[in-house]
């Protein structure tokens, strides 16, 4: 009875914080006077999302799709990276640099080039996020794929295990988790890699998504509505986050993040 | 100069098989320790178990006892004398068992290297599962057991691998008294069901004359056989028996120990 009321306490505590943070921030836009063009109020921010909801959500949509391919395509080139850089060494030392390299190229560099690849459609923009997110799943597989207990090849030596079989057996599932958080991680600069890939390649639709609807809007003092956008895309990100969570819990239920012991 | 710690692989087909005798004549091996230098582990040891026989080795920390196991199992080569021992199985100090698999896909983890299905390799492992008293535990994950279940999985992985010869790497060290002494009773139990060639590697005097035929003495670094007992004692064995506490003796005698207080 008692652990139940703790957990609906502590169920209820980010809503408690959001709401003092919205409230903080609704007294300060009202009592300093500041402009609505500088910093739409909450409230006017609501209102602005009611009546746009129809552009809002459709913006929704492209920028959704885009997110969740993206990292698709970032996961999977991040695996197999990881994997590549784990089986061989040569690999390791060739692909490991040029890979902490690219996080350094400032994307609108590329942009246009990827454009004139592939054209004005879904495809430029889901490198782009991939190009964003790719790391932090390389990094953690490569971390995860090495965690292996060195004596445990030598056990499955003498168990007759080949190569593929260690790797199968112990290697991938053990790091599985860290490859999960990798991905949670990379789901997090995910939604941003969103709005830059929005930003830096062009497209022709009609509904571009949010990113580019908060910068035309931000341009046109159509700032509530660019907030509104930006809250759409807060809150799909922390769903995104705790939908991989849960995914984790059924993936890898062995691992301690998601036997419940930090949660 | 490179650092070799692993040798190649001895292919099987040049190791005898078919009788379950192991010899070792005049092994040693040493390594070439970071920045120069060797690290002499093992120097002429000789030493032999028929089959069916236990021989455990028993001797101080860094004696070079794991390397022998390896070198039984084919892990490393000696650099130099000779092995002939059939197909051998390692069962590590620590149980290494797979967080992701249930106690009897670990215990079945050799089958499913050999290529069964799942299911039958679940079916195979499941009767000596139940055999040797792990009834009940078949759906449990490795951090629900306990250690003294834990060790009793991974010895049945070592079991299920089918080979003649098993290598037990300490283990019982790292459990609590009582738990060793019912494991060493448990040992010796299941060893009568399933009689195997054994290689048993201890720092437990005590440990080694209950279930061994016979037992190497082994120096401190570099490891050499300082002593060989016969245990012709019947089983199963008692601790208290004056016979086994004067073999103890002897052991602990020859490893410097004093034997009265």
């Amino acid at each position: 009875m008692r652990a139940r009321i703790v957990r609906v306490r502590s169920g209820l505590a980010p809503i408690v914080l959001a709401v003092v943070l919205l409230g903080t921030w609704e007294l300060y836009v009202d009592l300093a006077g500041v402009e609505s063009d500088l910093l739409p109020a909450p409230h006017a921010v609501a209102s602005a999302l009611w009546s746009n909801g129809w552009l809002v959500w459709r913006n929704f949509t492209v920028t959704a799709e885009q997110v969740v391919l993206g990292l698709a395509l970032a996961l999977a080139c991040g695996l197999a990276l990881a994997v590549a850089i784990h089986l061989s060494p040569l690999l390791r030392r060739a692909i490991y640099p040029l890979a902490v390299g690219s996080q350094a190229v400032p994307i609108p560099v590329i942009g246009v080039l990827l454009v004139f690849w592939w054209g004005f459609g879904l495809f430029p923009k889901l490198v782009v996020i991939a190009l964003i997110c790719f790391f932090p799943v390389v990094v953690t597989t490569v971390d995860g794929l090495a965690s292996v207990d060195p004596e445990q090849p030598k056990l499955l030596r003498t168990l007759d295990a080949s190569r593929w079989q260690t790797f199968r057996f112990a290697e991938l599932p053990a790091a599985l988790p860290a490859a999960l958080s990798g991905a949670r991680i990379a789901l997090a600069v995910g939604v941003i890699g969103a709005f830059i890939a929005e930003t830096s390649t062009p497209s022709t639709e009609a509904y571009s998504g949010l990113g580019h609807e908060i910068i035309t809007d931000a341009g046109g003092f159509q700032t509530a509505r660019a907030y509104a956008a930006t809250a759409v895309l807060f809150v799909f990100a922390i769903t995104c986050f705790y939908a991989l969570a849960l995914a984790e819990r059924r993936l890898a239920p062995w691992s301690s993040q998601s036997r419940g012991d930090t949660r | 100069m490179p650092i070799e710690l692993q040798a190649p692989l001895q292919p099987q087909a040049q190791r005898r098989t078919g009788d379950a005798e192991i010899v070792l004549d005049h092994v040693g091996r040493s390594y070439s320790r970071r920045g120069g230098g060797q690290v002499t582990a093992l120097e002429d040891i000789s030493l032999h178990a028929a089959r069916g026989e236990l021989l455990a080795v028993v001797g101080p920390s860094g004696c070079g006892k794991s390397t022998l196991l390896e070198l039984l199992c084919g892990l490393q080569a000696p650099d130099s004398g000779s092995i002939s021992c059939p197909p051998a199985v390692l069962m590590p100090q620590r149980d290494l068992l797979l967080a992701w698999l249930n106690a009897l896909d670990n215990a079945a983890l050799a089958l499913r290297i050999a290529g069964l299905s799942r299911r039958q390799a679940r079916a195979r492992a499941g009767e000596l599962f139940i055999e040797l008293g792990l009834d009940g535990f078949q759906q449990a994950r490795p951090h629900e057991l306990s250690g003294g279940m834990r060790q009793r999985v991974a010895f049945l992985r070592t079991l299920l691998a089918g080979k003649p010869v098993l290598c037990l790497d300490e283990p019982f060290g790292a459990l609590d008294a009582i738990t060793r002494c019912e494991m060493q009773d448990w040992l010796a139990g299941t060893l009568t069901q399933e009689p195997r060639t054994v290689v048993l590697v201890t720092h437990d005097v005590e440990e080694a004359i209950l279930l061994a035929d016979r037992v190497a003495v082994l120096s401190a670094r570099p490891g050499r056989v300082i002593a060989q007992l016969e245990v012709k004692l019947k089983r199963p064995r008692v601790r208290s028996d004056p016979d086994v506490i004067a073999l103890r003796e002897q052991a602990l005698a020859a490893l410097g120990i004093g034997a009265g207080l």
